[in-house]
C-alpha cells in the first residue's frame, strides 16, 4: 500500500484495481465466489413453480426468497434472491447448489452445516446467515406440499 | 489501492513520522527524570503543548494529554461528572455521538447518573430546542460531538456553548472528526472541553488530546502519578506526542486549502453517485458538512456487501464506523435520523483524505455503479428505501 500521490502511489493503484486482491476479508475464496457469482439467481416462472417462499432474518433484517419447481419428487430447478451481506448472499447461492437436482427426501436433509461445510468455512459471526437459506428451503417445500402435490412416497 | 475510509484513520504524514524519530531513537528518556536527559524529552512534550495550543487557540496549559480519542472522552464524561458530583447527577448527549461518549454515558447511567438522549432532525442536527428544554437544575454536563463521525454533519456547537455557558453548565465537545478538517480554531467553540486524536489527521496512533479550559471542574478517573497537570496519570508517549503536534500544526495550516479541495471533490463525487445510479440517499447532505464525508444509502442492498464489492475492487470503504463492523445492528446514527432499517443497513461511508484525487472517485463511481447493479440484481427487495 502506498497512500501518497506519487507516481509508485498511481501504480499500486491500477494493479489493485486490475487484479481483485483475494481473500478478502475473512472471506474464504469460495465463498467470494459465490458471493460475486451467485448459482441460481433470479426467479422461476410462474408456470415452472411449484413452491415458493419469502423468509427473513430478524435479527439482521436480511430477506431470502426461493423458487422451487419439483418433478418427479426432485428439485429440478430452483431460483433465489437474497438482500443481505455476503455472507447471506454466498450462503444462499451454495444452499441452492446443494438442493439442485436433490429429491424432496434429499433436500429435507440438508443442514446449516452442510452449506458451510461447502463452502469451506465461513467467519464465525456470519454463521447464522446460512440458516436463513436452510429454513427457506424447508419452507418452500412445506408450500410445495401445501399445494397439494403429493407427498414422497413412502418406502 | 484506493483509500476512501479516513474517518476510520489516516496514514502517519511523512513530517510526523520524522518528528516522531528523535524521540524513538536518541531521545527516549523519561520526561519525568531529573537529568538533562529527562528535560530534553520533557522539552519535546512541552514544545508539542505549545504547537498545539497555538494551533487551537488557548493556553499550552490547557492541552492535556492522553491515548486517544476514546481516552479523551472518558477522562472529559467521567472527570467532570466526578469533579461535580455534589451539584447533581444530570447529563446531557445525543442519540448520534461515538460510541466512546455513548457508551461512556451508558456506563454512568449505570452508576445512577440520569442521562438525556437528545433526538436528532432528519438531517442529522441535534435540535436546540430539545436540547434548551433538557437543561435543568440538576444537569451537570452537557457532551454534543462537533462532526458526526459517520455523516459529518456539524453539530450546533457554538450555539450550545452559548446556552450552557449562560445556565452555568460544563459543555464537551467530541472534535475527533472535525479537527483540522475545518479552518477553525478549536478552542473558539465556546466548549470547556473539546476531544481530538492525532490518526485521524494524519498523525500516529495511541495519543489524544483534551482541551480543558482554564476553571473547569475536572477530577482524574486513573489513579497513579501527577502528569498531565495531575489529570492523566502515566507516562508521556513522547513521540506519539511530537508527532502528533506536527500532524495538528499541518492539518491546521493546510485546513483551509485542503477543506476546498475536499469539498468540491466530495460534491462532484455525490453528483457523479447520483447520475450513475438510481435510488441513492445522501444522508445529511442538506445540513452542514465536514468537506471528505459522504454517507449513501443503496436502495435495496446491504451496506456490507457493497464494502465487499468494492474491497474486490481494491477501495477501500466502509458502512459506518470502524467500530461498529461486528454489530449487525443498523447504525444508530442514521436510525436516529428517522432512516428505516433497511435503508440503513444499504448505507456507506466514503470519507475522503489528503490522497485522494478525482481519479480516484471516479474509479469508485465506476466501481460503485457495477457492485450496486450487481447486487440489486440478486436482490429479494425492490423499492425499499423510503
Amino acid at each position: 500500500m502506498n497512500p501518497s500521490p506519487d507516481d509508485s502511489g498511481a501504480n499500486d493503484r491500477n494493479r489493485g484495481l486490475e487484479a481483485p486482491a483475494a481473500p478478502v476479508i475473512s472471506y474464504n475464496e469460495v465463498v467470494l465466489d459465490h458471493f460475486l457469482h451467485p448459482h441460481n439467481v433470479g426467479e422461476l416462472a410462474k408456470a415452472d413453480t411449484d413452491g415458493f417462499v419469502v423468509v427473513g432474518d430478524s435479527s439482521c433484517g436480511d430477506q431470502m426468497k426461493l423458487w422451487i419447481s419439483v418433478r418427479n419428487q426432485r428439485i429440478a430447478k430452483i431460483a433465489f434472491q437474497s438482500f443481505g451481506c455476503p455472507g447471506a448472499i454466498a450462503t444462499s447461492s451454495m444452499l441452492t447448489v446443494l438442493a439442485e437436482g436433490r429429491t424432496i427426501e434429499e433436500a429435507r436433509l440438508i443442514t446449516d452445516d452442510d452449506v458451510v461445510e461447502a463452502l469451506g468455512g465461513i467467519p464465525a459471526k456470519k454463521r447464522h446467515c446460512s440458516l436463513l437459506g436452510v429454513q427457506a428451503l424447508q419452507a418452500v417445500i412445506d408450500d410445495w406440499e401445501k399445494r397439494g402435490r403429493a407427498p414422497p412416497e413412502q418406502p | 489501492m484506493i483509500y476512501l475510509d479516513h474517518n476510520a484513520t489516516t496514514p502517519l504524514h511523512p513530517r510526523a513520522f520524522e518528528a516522531m524519530l528523535p524521540f524513538l531513537k536518541e531521545l527516549w528518556a523519561n520526561p519525568s527524570s531529573p537529568y538533562r536527559f529527562g528535560s530534553q524529552a520533557k522539552a519535546a512534550v512541552e514544545f508539542g503543548r505549545g504547537q498545539i495550543a497555538n494551533c487551537i487557540g488557548c493556553k499550552p496549559s490547557e492541552v492535556v494529554f492522553c491515548s486517544g480519542g476514546t481516552e479523551s472522552d472518558n477522562l472529559a464524561l467521567r472527570g467532570v461528572v466526578r469533579a461535580l458530583k455534589s451539584k447533581g447527577n444530570h447529563i446531557v448527549t445525543t442519540a448520534i455521538e461515538h460510541p466512546a461518549v455513548l457508551n461512556t454515558c451508558k456506563a454512568l447511567e449505570n452508576e445512577g447518573y440520569r442521562v438525556t438522549y437528545l433526538p436528532v432532525t432528519e438531517e442529522g442536527v441535534v435540535e436546540m430546542a430539545a436540547l434548551r428544554a433538557s437543561l435543568c437544575d440538576g444537569t451537570i454536563l452537557v457532551t454534543v460531538m462537533h462532526a458526526n463521525n459517520e455523516t459529518g454533519v456539524i453539530q450546533p456547537v457554538e450555539e450550545i456553548a452559548t446556552t450552557t455557558r449562560a445556565r452555568g453548565v460544563v459543555f464537551h465537545t467530541d472534535a475527533v472528526q472535525s479537527a483540522g478538517k475545518l479552518d477553525r480554531k478549536l478552542a473558539e467553540l465556546g466548549a470547556d472541553l473539546v476531544t481530538f486524536s492525532g490518526h485521524k489527521l494524519y498523525g500516529p496512533r495511541g495519543v489524544g488530546v483534551l482541551y480543558v479550559r482554564e476553571g473547569t471542574p475536572l477530577a482524574p478517573w486513573m489513579t497513579g502519578g501527577t502528569h498531565e497537570h495531575g489529570l492523566r496519570a502515566g507516562t508521556e508517549n513522547v513521540a506519539a506526542i511530537a508527532g502528533c503536534a506536527e500532524a495538528v500544526t499541518l492539518a491546521f495550516e493546510e485546513a483551509e486549502t485542503e477543506g476546498h479541495r475536499l469539498r468540491s471533490l466530495r460534491d462532484r463525487f455525490e453528483l457523479q453517485v447520483g447520475a450513475a445510479i438510481q435510488a441513492v440517499r445522501f444522508n445529511g447532505s442538506e445540513a452542514q458538512r465536514v468537506p471528505n464525508t459522504s454517507n449513501i444509502s443503496f436502495q435495496d442492498v446491504d451496506g456490507e456487501s457493497v464494502v465487499l464489492g468494492l474491497d474486490v475492487r481494491g477501495i477501500c470503504v466502509s458502512t459506518g464506523s470502524a467500530c461498529s463492523t461486528d454489530d449487525p445492528e443498523p447504525s444508530h446514527v442514521l436510525r436516529a435520523m428517522g432512516l428505516s432499517p433497511r435503508a440503513a443497513q444499504g448505507s456507506v461511508r466514503f470519507s475522503l483524505g489528503r490522497d485522494t484525487c478525482a481519479a480516484d472517485l471516479d474509479a469508485t463511481v465506476s466501481a460503485l455503479k457495477d457492485t450496486v447493479a450487481h447486487l440489486r440484481r440478486v436482490s429479494s427487495i425492490r423499492g425499499d428505501l423510503e
